[in-house]
């Protein structure tokens, strides 16, 4: 497979001009534009079924409203939405312009420099290049395709075809039709029949398209009998001057397959993080999905899973922060569509500091679906007086030959938990942060290490700040 | 005499607004086992949760020093720093967090130095095994799914592990079988020395069967009534609490 090395001189002229291009052409413009859109397309050099769905999916974008059932989402300016889409050149970005939050997160973290630029969105993605590529020629032996998307439209074009938005569609949601218009960078990862990739593939790896941070789009397909570990993102913030992130995530598990898609999402504060994630899982498959949400300043995010096979079965296990300022509206969504189908939710999240949590769950199941189970816990920890948290588990069912266990528990962080940990010498600051992180030791047992370790170490910096 | 340790003065306290220590004075010094006795509602746990600093009970007057520094000043973590220990009752229950990681922390701090992993993981087990606790319960969330006994001694492990000066037990023995008493009673024999002192409260004088008190006081009513030896216990023990002189 031939592969374009990216080089840092590339992708920083590649930004220079596109941004030179869109100030030229379209400074007049309100809103987004057919023009825009080929732009992009051209830009991508694109087949053309994929630029007339870029544009279909425009149109769908133009006539849907703003959702107004979940986050406040009026200060999104709708009419400026090409300012989210192409940034103008005096938003460029610069390290002196992170603030000074995120660079001292980036400190405690441990990130080195080059990845911090990348990771803050201010410079050229970094450059793990060495690691790729023995990755990548380990794959290519059992035939496995792991690609950014752009190059997977030009090289595996029909796959690409048959599956590319078919799960998430753009007439679902108005942000699912401004992705279908203005996507760009993501992942695809394609695994053979029968195929096991023996270790987690990290998106973190690979080399992104520049700018490609907000709509980008990730398609996997892990055929019969096939399983693969995914891990998205990173738990390190990833600051953008551009406030608004669409992303998609389409996760397609055959028969008998297996995927667990692991992510951690932590914005920085100025963020609109609205990403739609779905999977559909055929007979005998299983998904797992296991999410964090961190950052951002409101975030919408419910991965769904569609269990149209029988026996499919899915595990969900989450963990949401809401700080101070945040808007947090998460949660799982299942939709038991084949008889002896199992999911399992188990999520948990976190307020403080008048942050706001709220878990919206949908667990339904079809007419058709009998002899399904179904165990639904979502747990949510305030950590002050300020802080809110919600819960909203909808439950639809079509026949009544299920079993279903479902448990939501609300509470508070205990003063005589405080106390009992203080009283052994432990400050309170870290009594907190003890409990906070036992409070979430069921999720982070299930995250890759490094993930686990940066999301104990989140939460103390959580607690430091505020606390002195 | 040996050294005082513990010298509280004229101590008053309140919670939810109602007075429930009305001036209780005390001497501990090293290498003493001081039992505190008293009827229901007399102020027993109230004193020693306010001597380990709980938010909710508001000290109304008087002093308690540690070694000479004044306690009530104090945050709760820098009261266990100084050597103070309360051995609860009803110990919290943390979901999540593992009796070694805990243990290994607050070691930390209180010793106010990093120990390693290897090294804390050692002295645990042998402070485990003297208490007949099961290795695996290193591994277990801290007091989750454990029954009334092993959670008193895992209150005494803590005790073991962290070495304080003054240790309150605060009704350690109660609820307690035969055999969970002894072995409560053979974790305090252990860790008494010349250079430690110890404060049992306690409802029932069983435990008196295994422990051998320098004092005994009948705390009524929020002071402390009557001091006395071994023998005041068995006073009580008989006649109940009616039976002392109430002044």
């Amino acid at each position: 497979m031939e592969r374009k090395r990216t080089v840092i001189e590339d992708v920083d002229r590649g930004v220079y001009d596109i941004k030179n291009a869109d100030i030229a052409a379209y400074k007049s413009e309100a809103g987004l534009t057919e023009a825009i859109i080929r732009d992009i397309s051209r830009e991508k050099n694109e087949p053309e079924w994929m630029t007339d769905f870029r544009l279909r999916s425009l149109e769908i974008f133009n006539s849907k409203p703003v959702p107004t059932w979940g986050a406040d989402l009026s200060e999104l300016n709708m009419d400026d939405i090409v300012t989210y889409v192409r940034p103008k050149s005096d938003m460029k970005a610069s390290w002196d312009d992170v603030p000074e939050d995120i660079k001292n997160t980036f400190d405690r973290l441990g990130i080195p420099k080059a990845e911090r630029e990348s990771l803050a969105g201010v410079g050229a993605q970094y450059d793990s290049e060495v690691v790729y590529h023995s990755i990548q020629d380990n794959l290519l032996k059992q035939g496995v395709i792991y690609t950014d998307m752009e190059t997977a439209v030009r090289e595996h074009e029909d796959i690409v075809k048959a599956y590319f938005m078919k799960l998430v569609r753009p007439q679902d949601h108005k942000f699912a039709a401004l992705h279908g218009a203005v996507w760009s960078g993501g992942s695809f990862v394609y695994v053979p029949e029968g195929v096991e990739v023996k270790f987690p593939l990290q998106s973190y790896f690979r080399l992104n398209a520049p700018g490609a941070g907000q709509f980008e789009h990730t398609l996997i397909i892990v055929e019969k009998g096939a399983s693969l570990h995914f891990i998205e993102g990173c738990s390190a913030p990833k600051y953008d001057v551009v406030n608004l992130h669409a992303g998609c995530v389409e996760l397609n598990v055959k028969e008998g397959a297996k995927l667990r898609y692991s992510t951690i999402e932590n914005w920085s504060r100025n963020m609109y993080n609205l990403n739609t994630k779905r999977s559909i899982v055929d007979k005998d498959g299983t998904m797992e999905w296991v999410s964090g949400s961190f950052g951002s300043r409101v975030s919408m995010l419910y991965p769904m899973s569609i269990l149209r096979g029988e026996r499919a079965r899915c595990e969900f296990t989450g963990i949401t922060f809401a700080g101070q300022g945040q808007y947090l509206d998460t949660g799982s969504k299942v939709i038991h569509a084949a008889p002896y189908t199992t999911s399992n939710i188990n999520s948990k999240s976190i307020s403080k500091d008048g942050g706001h949590a709220f878990y919206r769950g949908l667990m339904r199941v079809t007419s058709g679906a009998h002899h399904c189970k179904s165990t639904v816990s979502c747990e949510s920890l305030m950590l002050d007086n300020l802080s809110v948290s919600d819960t909203l588990p909808i439950i639809e069912l079509a026949n009544d030959d299920i079993d279903i266990g479902h448990e939501a528990k609300i509470g508070r962080i205990s003063d005589e938990a405080i106390f009992y940990l203080m009283s052994r010498g432990i400050s309170e600051v870290e009594a907190k942060a003890m409990i906070v992180r036992g409070f979430v030791e069921p999720i982070t047992k299930e995250l890759p290490l490094e993930y686990a370790v940066e999301l104990n170490q989140l939460i103390n910096l959580e607690f430091e700040g505020s606390i002195g | 005499m040996s050294k005082l340790l513990l010298k509280i003065e004229g101590l008053r306290a309140q919670i939810d607004n109602k007075e429930i220590i009305k001036g209780v004075d005390l001497e501990v010094h090293a290498g003493e086992i001081h039992i505190i006795m008293g009827p229901n509602g007399a102020g027993k746990s109230t004193l020693a949760y306010t001597l380990m600093g709980h938010p909710n009970y508001k000290v109304l007057g008087g002093h308690a020093f540690l070694e000479g520094e004044n306690l009530l000043e104090m945050k709760v973590d820098e009261r266990a720093k100084k050597g103070l220990f309360l051995s609860f009752q009803y110990p919290e229950v943390i979901p999540g967090v593992t009796v070694e990681n805990f243990l290994r922390t607050a070691k930390n701090a209180v010793d106010s130095r990093k120990q390693s992993i290897v090294a804390f993981n050692k002295l645990l087990k042998e402070k485990m095994a003297t208490l007949g606790i099961d290795e695996s319960y290193a591994k277990r969330y801290l007091n989750q799914g454990f029954s009334g006994g092993e959670k008193k001694k895992n209150e005494i492990l803590q005790m073991k592990v962290l070495n304080p000066k003054v240790a309150i037990l605060d009704e350690t023995d109660s609820g307690l079988d035969v055999d969970a008493i002894r072995v409560v009673a053979e974790g305090v024999n252990q860790f008494t020395n010349k250079d430690n002192a110890m404060i049992i409260i306690t409802h029932y004088k069983k435990l008196l069967d295994y422990i051998k008190p320098d004092y005994v006081h009948i705390l009524k009513d929020g002071q402390i009534t009557q001091t006395g030896g071994i023998g005041l216990a068995a006073t009580i023990d008989e006649e109940g609490f009616a039976g002392v002189n109430t002044n």
